[in-house]
């Protein structure tokens, strides 16, 4: 289950972060903090290659002593980034799944693009998109 | 009096005023008191008024029956309706609007006085006034916002309570505060958009003590109608439609159109208290709505653009984030603009949203556009967050896949190739018609590049495309593609897509003079992968294969005798200036390595074969490549290669065969194909040549490369302009295997990072696990 998801602008700065509620959501921010310089890497090391040719799921950042939580990445082609902590305490959750969750978290992304009313580079407040972030926090558990 | 025929809602209204009226409970209303103000408040004219009386027969009698006060409001509907008073008129029109009272207590207005204007004046009102929210609107303003907020306010509920149906009425105190029917406006109004003023109705709160009737009656309304608040009127049917719009002019006039946003003017529009559905949308409404989508877009089957949209309903007011909900809830297709349906949607919320009802978190059914194959109206389970979608599930999906087709192709696509590391996927493409050569060419690299995924691949075909730029003015086309293959070959990584780079260096260089002497050669390059991996062997299989199929017999069979035998590519001098054996091997096998300048015994031949120059170029620059792996792979293929066209071919192949087999230093041993080759080890030795010197773009014939190249260098070949274009080939060849190294880094990281986190797991499912041992 995702205990926290967080998407980041280009520019490194986060435009929707949420954590499920315990006591140190602050750990979880600080957690997405420093995946955004695994996931910087990831995206330059291949830089080389075209962009297309870039997977947009990074996989799991980088593994860590702390077998609970997993950190999972994606980029989009516009460097938009989705990072998603994962407690994998209970289920071992299969990488496919956790590709879904970031497709699905894509195609909520592009929606609240298409929203004339949403400007982008401004905190997402859709509540669609919370909706959805809600349902991915409590169902994949 | 005549019979007087009411219907339902003509009667519950009635006998609630009348209850109202009778404080006394006498079953008589005195002709003064109550009912003198209740007719004050019709907003009759007086004489109108004693002409009611007269007419119902209470001055006869000198008090109000309970029939003749039926009457008498019949009448007052149809004075206010424009009627003319006539006996028989209370019988003979039909649906008429309820009387209206403008409530002289209203406090209670509340009610949606506003939504029960009647449509006419509402249509009336088009104009640019965006009404106050209805609840406000209404007379006395007094709350009915907060009944008509959603339907899903409890105000009905709280109508049992209070007999006013707006929560704000202070029911029981005030006395005279006259419930407003909401329904029963809407009831007439519906069937006459056109009527006259329709009846106001103004907010009533029911006395508590007089009301205890009508409480009964509105209790029983309101159980019907869960969601409108201000339903209680469940009895209206006629009209179950929505309580009409008012337009702004309705009868809000005390309210105030506030919120007459420029432009725009939004109607209020009042929910319709019809129990149904509180979102549905009256015929006037969808009408303006129409219109103002004509506004904007005359085309009534065409879309509004998202940024007209915003633009039309920031006119309204509203908040970003609520018009951003809004628009979420009813752009149905994601699609980044408005269908008729969808803008007809929109402003609906807009305006209820004004009129003070919240938004609702899906959209409502009334309000889901008629999808061709959709019409579901449905509320289907949406996922959460996702709002109004639900009706049509077909719809969304595609049109999400639209805007994330990168993804769907990605993921399996990649999938592939993150697990195929080790597989090598023969995709013989045929890549450009010109020549037959290219084309194996082609079909080599993509057979023999699958090791690694496309990036190197591509890497290596952009290079190649530079190369093949400078290589324009090379005259071998088909040398270029040899050169191509080569690349490509080295890259290893033919996806198709670098196939179709290939493709396309390919046609680039058909034009181009075959500038042998430099571009040409990467395709031995990419050697060095292949050299780790067992797959190098199946890349040579392959592609021996695939220059089976293409390759005439000779070549075919040059290359078959390649594979098995390595030519013994590091040969002697991978260093710069390495020797180049050229063609010789016994068994056709290039082992030429070294790109000595000084061999320059077959430079006589790749005068004869100019195509093979660039072979030989390549090859040349291969060999010069040592610090670059050349592959000598590589060069035992091009020593395959026969003469001709296909030689060149042979080329690539011999290249690519030297490079799975040699898995050799990086030096190419161009393992100048005992034919063809001669000129390449001469253009090796030129590419060391080049390689030594700075890269240099010629796009010069080859001569004039060789000739460029000679002067650079001390010892020139003849083919000097060859080794400088050998040396920039092989330069390339090197960034490309460089590439494909790194890529090849990075799959090897990602895998790490896979096996890792199968440990993790598995980890985690043994401590899951050891509890239970102990047990």
């Amino acid at each position: 289950m995702a205990v926290c998801v967080a998407v980041i602008a280009k520019e490194n700065y986060p435009l929707y972060i949420r954590s499920v509620p315990t006591e140190n959501e602050l750990k979880f921010h600080y957690m997405v903090h420093t995946s955004l310089d695994v996931v910087d890497e990831k995206i330059s090391a291949m830089g080389k290659a075209l962009v297309d040719q870039r997977e947009l799921y990074l996989g799991l950042l980088y593994p860590t002593e702390d077998y609970k939580l997993r950190r999972y990445g994606y980029v989009t082609n516009s460097k938009v980034k989705f990072v998603m902590v994962v407690d994998s305490s209970n289920t071992a959750l299969r990488d496919n799944e956790i590709r879904s969750m970031f497709r699905k978290l894509h195609n909520s992304y592009t929606d609240v693009m298409c929203n004339p009313f949403y400007n982008p580079g401004d905190r997402i407040q859709s509540r669609a998109f919370d909706g959805m972030v809600t349902s991915m926090m409590i169902q994949v558990c | 009096m005549e019979g007087l025929t009411l219907s339902d809602a003509e009667q519950k209204y009635y006998s609630d005023l009348f209850s109202y009226c009778d404080s006394e409970s006498t079953k008589k209303v005195a002709a003064h008191g109550r009912v003198l103000e209740l007719f004050r408040a019709a907003q009759l004219p007086s004489d109108v008024v004693h002409q009611i009386m007269e007419l119902c027969g209470a001055t006869r009698l000198g008090y109000f029956g309970r029939s003749q006060f039926y009457i008498a409001l019949k009448l007052v509907a149809v004075a206010q309706s424009g009627f003319p008073l006539r006996v028989e008129s209370i019988n003979t029109v039909k649906d008429l609007p309820l009387p209206r009272f403008v409530a002289s207590k209203n406090d209670q207005e509340s009610r949606h006085a506003a939504s029960y204007s009647s449509d006419s004046e509402n249509q009336g009102s088009y104009s640019g006034v965006i009404p106050p929210p209805p609840g406000r609107g209404q007379v006395k303003k007094v709350s009915t916002s907060h009944d008509t907020v959603q339907p899903r306010t409890s105000a009905d509920q709280q109508e049992p309570v209070s007999p006013v149906v707006s929560p704000q009425q202070s029911p029981p105190t005030s006395p005279h505060t006259w419930r407003k029917h909401s329904r029963h406006p809407s009831g007439g109004n519906s069937e006459r958009p056109l009527a006259g003023p329709g009846p106001f109705w103004s907010p009533f709160g029911e006395a508590q003590s007089g009301s205890s009737s009508g409480d009964a009656v509105w209790s029983g309304h309101s159980p019907p109608p869960p969601q409108e608040n201000w339903v209680s009127f469940a009895d209206t049917p006629p009209t179950s439609t929505l309580l009409t719009m008012h337009p702004a002019s309705v009868q809000d006039q005390t309210t105030v159109r506030t919120v007459a946003s420029a432009t725009t003017a939004n109607e209020i529009r009042r929910q319709s208290s019809s129990y149904d559905d509180p979102w549905k949308i009256t015929d006037e409404q969808r009408q303006y709505y129409v219109n103002q989508f004509k506004t904007i877009q005359p085309d009534l089957n065409g879309f509004i653009p998202g940024s007209a949209a915003k633009e039309f309903f920031t006119k309204s007011k509203l908040p970003i984030l609520e018009l951003s909900h809004i628009w979420e809830l009813s752009d149905f297709d994601k699609d980044g603009a408005l269908t008729l349906d969808e803008f007809c949607a929109a402003f609906h919320l807009v305006v209820a949203r004004k009129n003070g009802y919240d938004l609702p978190e899906k959209l409502p059914e009334s309000l889901m556009p008629k999808l061709i194959d959709l019409e579901d109206s449905a509320d289907v389970g949406d996922q959460p967050g996702e709002v109004g979608y639900s009706g049509s599930p077909a719809e969304a999906p595609p049109s999400k896949s639209p805007s994330m087709p990168s993804l769907n192709q990605t993921w399996p696509e990649l999938n592939q190739s993150s697990e195929d590391t080790a597989i090598v996927h023969p995709v013989p493409i045929r890549m450009t018609p010109s020549k037959i050569h290219m084309q194996e060419m082609e079909l080599k690299r993509t057979g023999s590049d699958h090791t690694n995924p496309t990036s190197p691949l591509l890497v290596k075909t952009s290079d190649l495309s530079e190369e093949n730029k400078i290589n324009s003015s090379v005259k071998f086309a088909s040398g270029n593609t040899v050169a191509d293959g080569y690349s490509s070959s080295d890259s290893f990584t033919s996806d198709p897509e670098q196939i179709g780079n290939n493709v396309t260096r390919q046609r680039s260089h058909s034009g181009m003079s075959p500038d042998n002497t430099a571009p040409p050669p990467p395709p031995p390059r990419p050697q060095p992968s292949h050299s780790r991996s067992s797959s190098l062997d199946m890349n040579r299989t392959f592609s021996v294969t695939t220059d089976l199929c293409v390759h005439t017999g000779q070549q075919q069979a040059g290359v078959v005798a390649q594979p098995p035998a390595v030519p013994p590519r590091p040969q002697p001098s991978q260093a710069p200036g390495p020797v180049v054996h050229r063609p010789v091997d016994a068994d056709g096998l290039i082992t030429h390595t070294s790109t000595s300048p000084q061999q320059i015994p077959e430079q006589p031949n790749f005068a004869d074969f100019s195509q093979f120059e660039v072979f030989a170029a390549s090859n040349v620059n291969e060999e010069q490549d040592d610090e670059a792996e050349k592959h000598p792979e590589v060069l035992p293929v091009e020593k395959a290669s026969d003469p001709a066209s296909s030689l060149r071919v042979a080329k690539t192949d011999s290249k690519i065969e030297e490079k799975t087999a040699a898995s050799a230093p990086a030096n190419v041993s161009k393992g100048t194909t005992p034919l063809a080759p001669p000129p390449k080890p001469v253009r090796r030795r030129l590419k060391s040549e080049d390689e030594l010197r700075p890269e240099v773009d010629e796009h010069t014939q080859k001569t004039g490369v060789l000739a460029a190249v000679l002067a650079s260098q001390p010892s020139i070949p003849r083919s000097v302009g060859k080794d400088k274009k050998a040396i920039q080939a092989s330069i390339r060849r090197n960034k490309e295997t460089n590439t494909v190294l790194a890529r090849l880094n990075s799959e090897l990281q990602q895998q790490l990072k896979d096996v890792l986190e199968e440990r993790i797991s598995l980890e985690v499912q043994l401590e899951q696990l050891r509890p239970f041992s102990h047990l």
